[in-house]
């Protein structure tokens, strides 16, 4: 299979309906027949850092890269940065804002449950500049 | 094992979207109001038992592929929720009872 590249932008403007990019890339992996655990973990995985975009930097761009070995997620922002890279990847370290905590998120959770659901997982941030994850997930 | 149809059945919940909707199986629930514990920790074949009724608990039991929503207390989904379950055919239920005891009479309906 040749790889395919798919290409996103998030939108950072309305929480409620984060999650567009993650559920086309959940729909096509379907499509092409990958087992229902790896698609589930891409899922995860890419919303998580999805609504992290979100919440944090008010959007970005997201590429996919799908290949007969696995799936690479390159998710990158043009927001604040993260501070404390080891301390935002401890479960419960949250930075977010009560809105988003009201609506059932900002528990500290992101980064820990995409490392969980990852094979690789790489962090890339600079303070004022922007944050790139590189999340690879193999079949 | 027992699907979400008969769960429902058996259990007395409602439909708020997709009582015509192909039933998966249940082999247990995971009771969380925090997204984000849910998105990591509830397994595939968990029902979301939940008071949350926005659209992002429809986009999580999307992600994390759950057999279907059970919101408690009588809680409704917004209607943008409501929209998003029916594009994504997920299938959301009505519980009039608060989810401690939603919780029990399921674990007690699964455990026959």
């Amino acid at each position: 299979m040749e790889p395919i590249i798919l290409k996103y932008q998030v939108d950072g403007s309305d929480f409620s309906m984060a999650g567009e990019a993650s559920s086309s890339v959940k729909k096509t992996l379907k499509q092409l027949g990958f087992s229902p655990d790896l698609i589930r973990r891409v899922a995860i995985a890419m919303y998580e850092g999805e609504i992290n975009m979100v919440i944090h930097a008010d959007g970005g761009e997201a590429t996919v890269e799908i290949s007969q070995s696995g799936v690479r997620i390159i998710l990158a922002d043009h927001g604040p940065g993260i501070k404390d890279v080891a301390l935002a990847m401890q479960e419960g370290y949250s930075t977010a804002p009560d809105e988003v905590r009201n609506l059932g998120f900002g528990a500290g959770m992101g980064l820990p449950n995409i490392k969980k659901y990852s094979d690789d997982l790489k962090v890339e941030t600079e303070l004022g500049v922007g944050t790139t994850l590189t999340i690879q997930i193999n079949t | 094992m027992m699907n979400v149809h008969e769960l429902a059945a058996a259990c007395g919940f409602t439909y708020f979207n997709g009582k015509e909707l192909e039933a998966r199986p249940v082999e247990g629930a995971y009771c969380c109001d925090l997204l984000s514990w849910v998105i990591g920790r509830a397994g595939d074949q968990d029902a979301l038992v939940t008071v949350m009724s926005n659209p992002n608990v429809i986009a999580v039991a999307v992600m994390a592929d759950l057999p279907c929503v059970i919101l408690t207390e009588g809680v409704r989904p917004d209607e943008k929720a409501l929209e998003k379950a029916r594009e994504n055919d997920v299938i959301v239920l009505s519980s009039s009872e608060p989810t401690y005891a939603t919780a029990l009479k399921i674990g007690k309906v699964l455990a026959g």
